[in-house]
């Protein structure tokens, strides 16, 4: 039968892969995010075509291209307004944005905090390189107090942005740090963040190996500790999750900081979602008692 | 438009001078009787000066006109205003406690309305403004009981004994009137027809639930505010999603992101919010995803004059984003076009697959006009081109989001389509969406896909006609206008008839596409061509100079931030065509 076939077949690594190879220069630490994202897709047995991914313009957001999911290769910085519409209109779909530092903290700061704050249902995994790596190496919202790059020849006056602490602020409700050098766990945040239902963000490490020699592989690998490992970590409590934002330094935390499950998403709260599946598949016309309605009130 | 008759209440913001208005424009239209309303007011909630004009007649009324027959100055401010420009036959009610009438020009009658005399109840203090319009309505001849009606209606939520203060008051003053004053020589018209009444904003947003709009998203700004002030508190009747985003870079892009996925969207905001759109509207263009967006026009540059009127954003449109891209624009000629342009709108960018422009302005947006209600329809014809929205029957290997067509279009594929995935991006892509503007580009590939999407022009241009010249072919002069200002020409024509001269219209309805070829061909023979716009450069002029090489040989620009008034044309004309000048700017006589 039709539906014992339907049942029987299980999404393969095979279908995630996407139409071209990734261009990015070899090491790149993206090729490890996008690994992790094809195989937390298929542990979590989603179909590609149930699958937008949406991304910002850098190196890193050329991942859509990069992965046979439905995709959108937006605009600089725009990719969660694009992914906030892209939900909004269909809301059985999972929507995954992914895009850089530069993207995500810079030029699309705005957008970040508000996707926050409306507890959109996607999930956003920032590959931070504290580069702007396809403008060929510039400093970034990420980038160290007193690097050096093309564009702070003297070393950058300017502090970075804490990621973490800005989406504790914003009141994302899933927050975590992965590292592109750690597989296996990146995956696990991924499959995470896509079940988590409401705002899932993870600022991932994804070292720059071309215009990045300040935080390169090793720099990350001697630093990072999980804070699965800490038994005393309280992933619920928001106050411990800002104390361990702060640690960055010999040691840096990487794992899940914060989640909470008591807050709607936007599509949960948005009462034109409550009945009548996704926006995007309904009937165009309004009935003529509604429309009639709306005439009247003008005599 | 001959028989009209307009009323103006004029006051501080804040004195109430939205109420009589609602009252005079349901009274009228419930009586049967076209009308037109236009707000000057100033960006200030309290304070300041607002003249609200309210025009009727039993013909369709298009614009504010030249004289006003009943003023209502509700503070000695708009009384040492206005008082000087009224005509013959004018009357002015005011209230004679608090305002001082001056001397009125001659043949303009003064009634004083004793107002604390004429109160039911002195504590409770029943608004001078309705004391003033019970007695302007039995001055028109029109009974006390529709006034009644609204008031019980206005104020039965502040219980029986504000109603019974303020219906007595009005009566008392309807009497008076009857008692003292001399009705007008004409008791207003009544016709069997009832009508709607509504702003250009309100025509826009309702347009858009009629087109099966189900993203609406906004940044709000002055005067495209209403559309989002519609949706919002009509969404979830409409079954429509309404967001406010963070700003207008927000707002396209979220637009898009929902039209992507296969709704109808669209989104609203005026000259500054569009600047912050462009980038997105190049979006759409680029992956051939269609949105509509509003711009409604106001006095630029920069954050300009909010609450003002300008034709002065066309370049802006036609220039917006870089590079070559298709898109549709389009500037609805009265408020009721409003609402008709949007489904239309959405059908052509359905099918061309890109973004499509509504250029209005606040003169249409906020102002109000009837409407028959079956010129309202909510059941316009639907065309939303090839869209994929289930995998039955298509193809499912091989599926190229770009295919190279003759048409230029390529079927749209919606997410969540089996077998159809594919990305669609910014960058330069070939036919099934790879990027080719890295290390692949390709010159040849991109010439191909370049063509691909422009030639989807042709089919936009061949989709929608070309103006037509309204008029004898042989008259003394041709008028071209664009959007707005279709009913103030209009009637300046009726008034040149009056005078012996005649005149043709050309108005622009579709700036892109413009039909360059069929508009030289209607003005070829045109003895004198005039173009009259609401802006200091000539935009329009130049535009059409640009695309077709014709030149006018006059020009009417009035950018002071108010409206044509029908007399202000006229004047004009007759200047040029007497030779004096080319290039006509009127003055605004009422300094608001
Ligand atoms: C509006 C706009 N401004 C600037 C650019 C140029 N630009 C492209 S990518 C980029 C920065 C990339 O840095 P990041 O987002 O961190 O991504 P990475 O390349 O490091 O992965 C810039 C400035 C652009 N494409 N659009
Ligand atoms: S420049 Fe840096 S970020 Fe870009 S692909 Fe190369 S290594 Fe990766
Ligand atoms: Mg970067």
């Amino acid at each position: 039968m039709a539906t014992t076939e339907v049942a029987l077949k299980t999404v393969t690594l095979q279908e995630f892969k996407g139409k071209v190879d990734p261009d990015w220069c070899p090491g790149c630490g993206d090729f490890g995010v996008l690994a992790a994202l094809q195989k937390a897709l298929v542990e979590l047995q989603i179909q590609p075509y149930n699958v937008v991914t949406i991304s910002g313009i850098g190196c890193s957001s050329n991942l859509p291209g990069y992965v046979s999911t439905y995709g959108m290769h937006t605009l600089h910085g725009r990719a969660l307004a694009v992914a906030t519409g892209v939900k909004m209109a269909n809301h059985d779909l999972t929507v995954v944005v992914t895009g850089g530092d530069g993207d995500g903290f810079g030029i699309g700061g705005n957008h970040f905090i508000h996707t926050m704050r409306r507890n959109v249902d996607l999930l956003y995994l920032a590959m931070d390189n504290q580069i702007y790596g396809l403008t060929t190496g510039q400093v970034s919202p990420t980038s160290r107090l007193g690097m050096k790059t093309k564009s702070t020849p003297f070393g950058s006056v300017e502090g970075p942005i804490n990621p973490i602490s800005l989406a504790l602020a914003a009141g994302a409700t899933f927050i975590a740090r992965g590292f592109s050098g750690d597989q296996k766990h990146l995956t696990d945040l991924i499959k995470q963040g896509i079940e988590h239902k409401g705002f899932s963000f993870i600022d991932v490490f994804s070292p720059c190996v071309t215009y990045n020699h300040d935080n390169t592989y090793p720099w990350f690998k001697q630093r990072v500790k999980k804070l699965e490992d800490d038994k005393t970590y309280d992933p619920s409590n928001w106050l411990m999750a800002c104390e361990r934002s702060q640690i960055w330094g010999e040691e840096i935390p990487i794992g899940k900081f914060f989640e909470r499950t008591d807050l709607l998403s936007l599509d949960q709260a948005e009462p034109v979602l409550d009945s009548g599946g996704p926006l995007a598949l309904r009937e165009l016309g309004i009935p003529a008692e509604i429309t009639r309605e709306f005439v009247t009130e003008l005599m | 438009m001959k028989r009209t008759f307009a009323v103006a209440i004029g006051g501080a913001a804040g004195q109430g001078v939205a109420t009589p208005g609602v009252i005079y424009a349901r009274i009228f239209a419930r009586r049967g009787l076209h009308l037109y309303a236009y707000n000057a007011y100033q960006s200030i909630i309290r304070g300041g000066h607002t003249f609200l004009t309210i025009r009727t007649g039993p013909d369709r009324v298009t614009n504010q006109g030249d004289r006003i027959d009943l003023m209502i100055p509700l503070n000695q401010d708009t009384m040492d205003r206005h008082l000087g420009l009224l005509g013959e036959g004018a009357a002015v009610i005011y209230n004679s406690d608090s305002i001082q009438p001056g001397t009125p020009p001659p043949g303009v009658r003064l009634c004083p309305l004793p107002v604390s005399q004429l109160q039911h109840n002195a504590r409770a203090k029943q608004e001078q403004n309705t004391l003033a319009v019970a007695a302007s309505l039995s001055m028109l001849g029109v009974a006390f009981q529709p006034l009644e009606e609204m008031l019980i209606q206005q104020f039965k939520k502040k219980g029986d004994a504000v109603v019974k203060d303020n219906t007595e008051s009005a009566r008392t003053a309807y009497q008076y009137a009857t008692d003292h004053f001399e009705p007008f020589p004409n008791p207003l018209p009544m016709t069997d027809n009832k009508y709607a009444v509504l702003t250009g904003n309100m025509a826009l947003a309702m347009g858009g639930a009629a087109a099966g709009v189900k993203f609406y998203c906004a940044y709000p700004m002055s005067p495209s505010t209403g559309v989002l002030h519609w949706m919002a508190s009509h969404a979830r009747q409409a079954g429509i999603m309404v967001r406010q985003v963070e700003d207008e870079i927000g707002v396209i892009n979220m637009a898009i992101g929902a039209a992507q996925s296969g709704c109808r969207a669209m989104c609203a905001t005026s000259g500054g919010g569009f600047a912050l759109m462009t980038e997105g509207l190049g979006m759409a263009g680029m992956i051939e995803t269609p949105v509509v967006v509003i711009d409604v026009q106001r006095a630029g540059p920069s954050t300009g004059v909010p609450t003002k009127t300008e034709q002065g954003d066309l370049w802006q449109m036609l220039g917006a984003g870089h590079g070559d891209y298709p898109r549709a624009i389009a500037t609805p000629t009265d408020i009721v076009d409003c609402f008709k342009i949007i489904p239309e709108m959405f059908n052509l960018v359905d099918k061309f697959q890109c973004p499509g422009i509504v250029l209005g302005d606040l003169l249409l947006s906020e102002g109000h006009a009837s409407a028959d209600p079956s010129e309202l329809d909510f059941n316009p014809p639907i065309d939303r081109g090839e869209l994929i929205t289930s995998a039955n029957g298509n193809g499912a290997n091989g599926y190229k989001r770009y295919l190279f067509t003759e048409s230029g279009i390529s079927p749209r594929a919606i997410p969540g389509v089996k077998g159809h995935a594919h990305t669609v991006a910014t960058d330069e892509h070939m036919e099934d969406g790879v990027l080719i503007s890295d290390e692949f580009t390709n010159p040849i590939k991109r010439r191909q896909m370049m063509e691909k999407r422009q030639r989807k022009i042709a089919g936009i241009e061949a989709a929608v006609p070309p103006p037509e010249l309204v008029g004898p072919r042989d008259a003394e002069v041709t008028l071209i206008g664009w959007g707005s200002t279709q009913g103030v020409i209009q009637e300046a024509i009726e008034l040149l008839g009056d005078e012996g001269i005649t005149a043709n219209q050309l108005q622009i309805r579709w700036m892109v596409p413009l039909h360059g070829d069929a508009i030289v061909e209607q003005l070829r023979g045109a003895r004198h061509t005039i173009i009259v716009e609401n802006n200091h450069s000539g935009q329009f002029a130049r535009y059409l100079r640009s695309e077709t090489s014709f030149v006018a040989d006059g020009h009417i620009r009035k950018y002071d931030g108010e409206p044509f008034m029908p007399h202000h044309i006229v004047e004009a004309v007759k200047d040029q065509l007497a030779g004096k000048t080319k290039l006509s700017v009127p003055m605004h006589e009422i300094m608001v």
